[in-house]
């Protein structure tokens, strides 16, 4: 058995099981000591004789991390669901000047409808057939116009959930570390961002830079959705900026950008990690929300909210027109929800899975 | 306590300026305002123009126009500052009473459904809590992590597809089959299982139990005609209320001997409620909210001195007690009379009673109890799609605030000196667990101001998020504006009373 560095993980897992577990009231370095022995002998019967003590690396930061998320079973399910559904979004019809392996894309017409425009999908027995989801009422092929509005909703998500993480943390570090004025500058200009809703912004959005497209509409939502990120920042900062670690670095005339980039930032990573998780779920749902109300995606373009807006009223008669895009918008949605849990736990496994 | 208000409230009436002058400008910047009439035809289209522009001020730059904005909601803050119309909207009619009829609405839809979700979300957190790694917890977990990724329209969509149409057919004709029957007994009683829990002997006895009583309890309705004409009657107002009065006192008290003078004045709170319903069964069939309201005061005040007179040695906990039952007695006689109401709203409105669009059945000429009926039969829908989200919300931060507090040194305390599991749990854990959910329902309920926008669009209500909808995309400012008012105000305030609400409850929290 192998000297361990001392594990930060309390919860029971299955390798810890495994050690012979002594007896409660013996002090912890006596313990390590008798590990150390154990070892000793061990290397000692194999009969190696007194090999040369073999250094042990320690495991890093992000090891602990990744061992403690891949061992929550939702995380992991989202993870590979995820990746599926980016995998089918992007290889399915192509991305850009890249063709994909479905032989439609979203531009096709056809002009008749094949089958009344009726779905070819089936289990039993399990076929693709030509149009798997149908057709839309124009005759395009509703499964690339699936795949098409799902690439466009993914996009958004991620870039308004990178744009409002950059945005929020460098707010939420600068005021939380310099505080004085620059904290209440941004800190009021922050709750005016909270109170003014979302709509009539993304309602200027799409009436002033409507040729800017999808990027355009994600950039500025992303613009508009770092407040909660900011105040969770500030507060990781208020506590950390008192540490011994930022006065010494302080002491050996680190500049300020320098404390807040290299020395307190990494040490919030984990609370950043799983809001923007969080945020690019969210996202996804306010995408869809905007489009539906018109003030989100507009025709020509293709998002799944859109979708959803367009074939609303196709409900009675062609409800898989309905279903499609809104399956797909959970699976997303559900799956960056379970990883963003898991994150939690594996940066923060004090809270044991207690936290929301 | 008193600087920290005033300094708040200074700070917060900045804070609204700036965001109500950005919103402003925001929305005056979101397209041109006359586009509509500029696409009409016909001779009347330059006067339209002409008085559109006079009404809203289009001569004026914006600056401008928001100043005289301001000056508008100045009017209305100043006692004797002239008429307070928070200015007018495109055509020409005042904001006012327009922003009151959208918000009478739209507190009725989502009053309803933020208490029911703050309700249900904390008993399903605490539960889940107490039974944690349990197939319970994580079907609530999965349930709430779906709740969280739901898209309201979406669901809404589907809830009116399928939920709305298959129940008002099978209203029509209330038949179930004896396989139906049994399969729904099955599905409670594992339920019923799963939530108690305990090892495999209790869980099926639960199981078993759960079953047949449901199964009953089905059959009865349906012999009896309760779909087609339901009612409690007196003798089921007493004897819910009986089991309400031992299931308070089980949670508060506990049903051992010391509980016993609570146990009892419940009881007779119940029985003299009863007594009181049926004399007043006249008054009751036609009233109006004054009359409700004075008879649901008179039960928890009945209830109260009940408590006092009997609840002797445990005089305080009685008189709650009494006062909890005497208001489940007010709920219980209530829906008694809006079910007998349903045999007439369902003639009136033609067989289909469970309502897709829309807020009120146009002209319902009818009583009391019907007209309410008709709300709240209005109401289901999009109050179960409103609900889910912050359903998972209370639901996910109760249970991981009651598994903080249950982990806690004093609650090993109050283990350790000998208190039962219930005391433990509802007098010193779920009291301290319900601390850090002051923050969530600030929020919570300042969005109720704000309405749903998603879910009235869906089911076209008339309320607020309509108001801000049309007015935005028929770039009006001032109808945003006065929604904007009233949101942002509310979530403003709600803030600063969560904060003061905070350090009332939580003795460690200073404000400064």
């Amino acid at each position: 058995m192998m000297a361990r560095d001392i594990d930060p993980d309390l919860e029971s897992d299955s390798e810890r099981d495994e050690e012979r577990m002594p007896a409660a009231n013996v002090p912890a370095t006596e313990l390590e000591m008798a590990t150390m022995v154990g070892v000793d002998n061990e290397l000692a019967e194999s009969g190696f004789g007194p090999a040369p003590i073999r250094p042990v690396a320690a495991k890093t930061e992000f090891r602990i991390i990744a061992r403690r998320f891949f061992k929550h079973k939702a995380a992991r399910a989202g993870l590979i669901v995820m990746a599926l559904v980016i995998l089918l979004a992007f290889t399915s019809i192509g991305f850009g000047p890249i063709p994909g392996w479905w032989k439609y894309n979203y531009t096709d017409f056809e002009p008749t409808l094949t089958d009344g425009g009726a779905p070819t999908l089936s289990i039993f027995p399990p076929a693709w057939g030509d149009h798997p989801f149908g057709q839309s009422n124009e005759g395009r092929d509703y499964f690339a116009l699936t795949m098409r509005g799902l690439q466009q909703s993914l996009i958004i998500a991620f870039i308004v959930g990178i744009v409002s993480t950059i945005i929020g943390t460098i707010i939420g570090a600068v005021s939380g570390y310099y505080r004085g004025s620059v904290e209440s500058i941004l800190m009021r200009f922050t709750d005016v961002m909270i109170t003014i809703p979302l709509l009539a912004v993304a309602a200027v959005i799409s009436s002033q830079i409507g040729g800017s497209g999808v990027i355009g509409l994600a950039v500025l939502l992303g613009f508009v959705t770092w407040t909660s990120l900011a105040r969770i920042v500030r507060g990781e900062f208020l506590s950390l900026r008192e540490k011994e670690f930022v006065d010494a670095a302080r002491s050996v005339g680190a500049s300020g950008r320098r404390i807040i980039f290299r020395h307190i930032l990494p040490n919030t990573i984990g609370v950043i990690t799983v809001s923007a998780t969080l945020a690019i779920s969210g996202a996804i749902l306010l995408e869809t929300a905007l489009s539906f109300l018109n003030f989100g995606v507009k025709s020509p373009d293709i998002s799944l909210g859109l979708l959803l807006q367009q074939y609303r009223q196709a409900m009675d008669v062609r409800p898989y027109l309905f279903w499609w895009p809104g399956v797909f918008i959970v699976l997303i949605s559900l799956s960056v929800n379970f990883i963003g849990d898991g994150l939690r736990d594996a940066f923060d496994p004090r809270q044991n899975r207690a936290k929301a | 306590m008193l600087v920290f208000v005033v300094r708040r409230l200074v700070v917060s009436f900045f804070i609204l300026l700036a965001s109500t002058a950005l919103t402003y400008f925001l929305v005056a910047y979101s397209g041109n305002p006359l586009q509509d009439l500029l696409e009409l035809r016909g001779p009347q289209r330059d006067a339209k123009i002409a008085q559109r522009t006079q009404d809203l001020n289009l001569d004026q730059p914006v600056f401008v126009r928001y100043l005289l904005w301001l000056q508008d909601v100045a009017r209305c803050i100043t006692p004797f500052g002239g008429a307070c119309t928070l200015g007018s909207d495109r055509n020409g009619g005042a904001v006012l009473p327009q922003l009151q009829t959208a918000i009478g609405s739209t507190l009725r839809l989502v009053v309803v459904a933020t208490i029911l979700a703050l309700l249900l979300g904390v008993v399903t957190g605490i539960v889940t809590a107490l039974r944690q790694y349990s197939v319970f917890d994580y079907g609530v977990t999965f349930v709430a992590f779906l709740c969280f990724s739901l898209p309201v329209f979406w669901i809404s969509t589907l809830l009116k597809q399928y939920v709305a149409i298959d129940l008002n057919t099978w209203l029509n004709n209330p038949v179930m089959t004896v396989g139906g029957i049994a399969l729904l007994s099955v599905v409670v009683g594992v339920l019923w299982a799963l939530i108690i829990g305990g090892d495999r002997r209790r869980a099926l006895t639960v199981f078993g139990i759960g079953t047949l009583a449901t199964g009953t309890v089905v059959y009865l309705l349906l012999t009896t005609d309760f779909f087609v004409e339901p009612y409690f009657g007196i003798l089921g107002i007493f004897v819910f209320g009986a089991g309400a009065a031992v299931g308070w006192t089980a949670l508060f008290a506990g049903l051992h001997r010391r509980g016993r003078p609570v146990l009892v004045s419940s009881l007779v709170t119940v029985v003299i409620g009863t007594v009181v319903a049926f004399a007043l069964q006249p008054v009751l069939t036609d009233p109006d909210w004054l009359i409700v309201f004075a008879v649901g005061l008179g039960l928890i005040g009945l209830g109260m001195a009940v408590g006092w007179f009997l609840g002797n040695p445990a005089r305080r906990l009685a008189m709650r007690v009494g006062g909890v039952t005497g208001l489940t007695m007010t709920i219980l006689v209530v829906v008694d009379q809006l079910l007998r109401a349903y045999p007439a709203l369902f003639a009136a409105t033609g067989g289909r009673p469970i309502k897709t669009t829309g807020s009120a059945t146009p002209n319902l000429n009818a009583d009391f109890w019907v007209v309410q009926l008709d709300y709240l039969m209005y109401l289901i829908l999009p109050t179960f799609a409103l609900m889910l989200a912050s359903f998972a919300l209370y639901t996910r931060y109760t249970r991981a605030s009651m598994l903080d507090v249950m982990g806690q040194d004093y609650v090993r305390t109050a283990r350790a000196k000998g208190l039962n599991n219930r005391t433990v749990i509802v007098r010193h854990a779920f009291r301290n667990a319900l601390i850090p959910l002051a923050t969530l329902m600030a929020f919570d309920f300042a969005g109720i101001f704000s309405g749903a926008i998603v879910t009235e669009t869906v089911f076209g209500w008339s309320g607020m998020g309509k108001l801000f909808t049309t007015s935005l995309t028929n770039i009006d400012p001032n109808p945003v504006m006065a929604f904007f008012l009233v949101s942002a105000t509310a979530i403003v305030l709600f803030n600063m009373l969560a904060d003061i609400a905070y350090a009332y409850l939580d003795p460690r929290i200073r404000l400064a």
